[in-house]
């Protein structure tokens, strides 16, 4: 298949999630909402049923949710609330809570109390010990509770075998999306941020098995290209999330390429496998350990600066000129994480610009003239 | 009219006084201090003889000697966002060694006086005295110098050759404002217990990389139901374990198993009284104002572990007692309606609170901070599952359960929500509980937009106006009751 054809699917998986749901369930599936940061997908996976991630939505109003939620909370939580509560995420099976800021910690309350008698909510709470063997311990008893909520829905027993299939599935899936990562930053050319953007999203949205050999296809057409002579600039990508094509316009409009990224909604989850052998719950327990340079996450070394040198290197080794850091409003970890990323970049030389956005966000001109600007700098 | 301070509130104020003192003392001795969250097992530090300060305290403090607006803004100056928690941009600037300071004449080292400073000036009858542009005189007595931002590195950095060098420099030091908040020393260690927020993770790493410290941790992931299970427990209790070792490597010393009980049998005993305080906002009237609460949590945060706290709390419950016994209270306006005050109080504006409140005879009987700091348990895990069950780490249903057994115990008629911008874990299921206690309870909620700590996120029309609006609520209620 054709790079453009297989774009093109990519883009209308992006863009219409709900018709992604009604097809799963027309064809008898049970779907699982999972909503940020850090859950354990795999288990989705291994009880027979299709995960789908809810990350906001570029589309939606908040209305009904102001019902549980004032003002200042990230819109990313509120309008996947907005969505369970207008009906979008009605054929729905189940929902996992994880609660790793502050905002998801009395959401996951709100989700469960809107959802009560209609979809099953299973609350997951991530230690932030994740490292010591004790931390290991209890992600894993976290994850047990969270297998047996998934087993209830979907009538299935998750077997190790099945669970080791699914690690395998999706460590496939993020061997092949950290490929793509890397060549649509060497083949900026061919695709566009608007087209990354849609390769990544649309992973959420599918089935890994489905999604990877897409990706693994596209990702060979890009490997058989010639190197690219990019003209234009090169900038690496920060935040929790920047999948809106309107705003990610402006970049190609202004021949900015994104080289590489560090956003929770793409290259941060992306980053870990889980290991193919032994306890396969184990292993995710793991792997949630092994996570590393994320806002969100607690650093046993916080008194060096190792997240910040991590996105510098990052930005150093993908060819990136500068760094445009998406601030989701309210995101207090990634608010909390600024100062010291700036003082980072500040002294390795290499510019930034921080860009507020929302999801309920629909005029773009702002940012336009800040990236317009920015291209200058670099 | 002047409040008589009873014993037993000035026994308080000493207790925190000291434990500044304290920590001061210990410093210039070159001792380890260290900053803790407020609800860290404070035990655990007492094993070691630690002196550990309060940084949420401090910025409370801080806040309600109206310098939250210039360290926030310092804060926001070195990048931190002004959607941030007020309490920790206030802690963040000050660990970065900003303060505020007073203004003076580098020249004449003399303070420069703000003319809109100071209370107006009375008479020997009481009555105020007018200046000559018919605006009232200022009492010089109480005027203050200008607020200004200092750096303590920029100060300590400045040569001291020349005599002249020397005493500017000095001056600069003893510039930076001398209440105790505003004179904390820096931080050795820093203790974190997330279990009232995670932005306190955050927080506490921040002050690490800044100072240069070591950082111990103890995190309380959030909790989905009313009991505490055994895997939540044994998660907690190792890292108490953990949390131990890395003393003993801070400290060079062993583990004090007899001071640790020590501290235990106090922080017990403190957390008892402090209950046994807030009951008394039960009688009808109450003795006091649920407003003095907040001002004596100080002290369950700074000193829960000293016999002192212990003490004190003993000693106002004794005249707590004693006010009942003769019909007196402290709240200074005859009490028509009670109600919960849900929240952190906005600090820098107590007045502004307590304002339309004394205008319609509401007073503050029930504060949710009563049952958040009543730590009591018998043994070690006992004390993981008493940490564990801080306001924002239970579920709805506990919350729910605490505020509505006070607003019953303490016969509230209403309740007054603060949506507290500072505190998203708080605020973030309030609208559900407000619904859950008119329904259950049968009672009026009111919200208004606050925050603990940044005077600019309140807006006293908006505040005023849904006070009102709350007592027309009960008013109605009470007459439908008797109707």
């Amino acid at each position: 298949m054709s790079i453009e054809v297989l774009l093109k699917e990519f883009a209308e998986i992006s863009e219409h999630p709900r018709r992604q749901i009604q097809a799963f369930k027309a064809e008898g599936k049970k779907v699982v909402g999972v909503l940020p940061y850090y859950a354990p997908e795999e288990l989705v996976y291994a009880a027979g049923m299709v995960p789908m991630g809810i990350w906001g939505s570029n589309k939606k109003t908040i209305s009904m949710a102001k019902e549980y939620c004032a003002t200042f909370y990230c819109t990313i939580a509120q309008l996947a609330l907005e969505m369970l509560l207008d009906g979008t995420l009605d054929d729905l099976d189940g929902l996992i809570t994880p609660t790793i800021c502050d905002t998801l910690r009395p959401m996951s309350q709100n989700f469960r109390v809107a959802m009560k008698d209609k979809l099953p909510c299973i609350f997951l709470a991530h230690p932030q010990q994740r490292k010591p063997a004790f931390g290991i311990q209890f992600t894993m008893d976290q994850y047990q509770h969270v297998k047996g909520e998934l087993e209830k829905i979907s009538g299935n027993t998750i077997t190790d075998e099945a669970l080791r299939e699914a690690i395998k599935v999706y460590n496939r899936s993020r061997a092949a999306r950290r490929e793509f990562v890397k060549l649509a930053g060497e083949h900026p050319d061919v695709i566009s941020a608007v087209s990354r953007s849609a390769v990544l999203r649309s992973a959420w949205f599918m089935i890994k098995d489905d999604h990877t050999a897409k990706v693994e296809a596209l990702n060979a057409e890009l490997r058989a290209l010639p190197p690219c002579d990019w003209k234009g600039k090169k900038i690496l990508t920060s935040g929790i999330i920047c999948d809106n094509p309107k705003l990610l316009q402006i970049f190609d409009d202004n021949q900015i390429a994104i080289a590489a990224d560090d956003v929770a909604h793409e290259s941060r989850m992306i980053r870990v496998d889980a290991a193919e052998t032994g306890d396969p719950m184990m292993a995710l327990a793991q792997q949630f350990a092994d996570q590393d340079y994320d806002i969100l996450l607690y650093d046993e070394n916080s008194n060096q600066n190792r997240r910040a040198d991590f996105v510098v290197k990052q930005i150093k080794d993908s060819g990136a000129q500068g760094l445009v850091l998406f601030m989701q409003q309210f995101c207090d970890p990634e608010e909390m994480e600024y100062p010291y990323l700036k003082k980072a970049l500040d002294a390795a030389g290499i510019p930034h610009i921080k860009l507020g956005v929302d999801q309920q966000m629909r005029d773009f001109g702002q940012a336009s003239t800040a990236i317009q600007a920015f291209a200058d700098v670099l | 009219m002047a409040k008589e301070v009873s014993p037993g509130v000035l026994a308080l104020r000493k207790v925190v006084e000291d434990v500044y003192a304290d920590a001061r003392e210990a410093k210039k001795q070159g001792k380890l201090v260290g900053w803790s969250s407020s609800k860290f097992p404070c035990e655990l530090a007492a094993a070691f003889d630690l002196d550990v300060m309060y940084p949420e305290n401090q910025a409370a403090g801080i806040a309600a000697n109206r310098d939250g607006e210039i360290m926030c803004q310092a804060a926001e100056d070195l990048g931190f966002d002004n959607d941030i928690c007020g309490y920790a941009r206030i802690s963040l600037a000050y660990a970065a060694g900003k303060r505020a300071s007073r203004k003076f004449d580098p020249e004449t080292l003399e303070y420069v006086i703000n003319p809109a400073s100071g209370r107006p000036l009375k008479d020997e009858n009481g009555k105020v005295v007018m200046g000559e542009d018919g605006k009232p005189k200022k009492d010089p007595k109480t005027m203050q110098p200008y607020t200004v931002l200092d750096d303590i590195h920029e100060i300590e950095a400045l040569p001291e050759t020349t005599e002249k060098e020397i005493a500017y420099k000095n001056f600069r030091r003893e510039a930076i404002k001398p209440y105790r908040q505003m004179r904390m020393p820096q931080p050795d260690f820093v203790l974190c217990c997330n279990n009232i927020c995670n932005c306190m993770t955050k927080w506490y790493e921040n002050i690490a990389r800044m100072c240069n410290v070591p950082l111990i941790m103890i995190d309380i992931p959030y909790n989905n139901t009313v009991e505490v299970h055994d895997t939540n427990v044994a998660y907690v209790r190792a890292q108490f374990d953990h949390a131990i070792k890395q003393l003993e490597e801070l400290t060079g010393k062993k583990f004090d198993e007899k001071k640790f009980e020590e501290a235990c049998a106090n922080a017990n005993r403190t957390a008892s009284a402090w209950l046994r305080v807030c009951d008394y906002l039960q009688y009808k009237p109450a003795p006091y104002s649920g407003f003095d609460l907040f001002n004596h949590m100080a002290d369950v945060v700074t000193a829960r572990g000293r016999v002192q706290a212990a003490e004190a709390f003993e000693q106002l419950e004794k005249d707590l007692a004693e006010a009942v016994k003769v019909g007196k209270s402290t709240t200074p306006f005859p009490e028509k309606y009670r109600v919960m005050f849900e929240g952190i109080p906005c600090w820098p504006k107590l007045p502004n609170l307590f304002k339309p409140l004394k205008e319609h005879g509401v007073n503050v009987t029930a504060v949710v901070y009563a049952p958040a700091f009543g730590f009591v348990y018998n043994n070690m895990d006992e004390m993981v599952r008493a940490y564990y069950k801080a306001p924002n780490s239970v579920c709805i249903e506990q919350g729910v359960s605490w505020r509505e057994g006070i607003c019953k115990d303490n016969k509230v008629d209403g309740v007054l929500v603060h949506y507290n911008r500072s505190c998203k874990p708080w605020s973030g299921y309030m609208a559900e509980m407000q619904r859950r206690f008119t329904e259950d309870l049968g009672i009026p909620c009111a919200g208004f937009d606050g925050d603990q700590a940044d005077p600019r996120n309140f807006n006293e029309a908006q505040y005023e106006t849904r006070v009102q609006g709350l007592v027309e609520a009960m008013e109605a209620n009470a007459e439908n009751k008797e109707g």
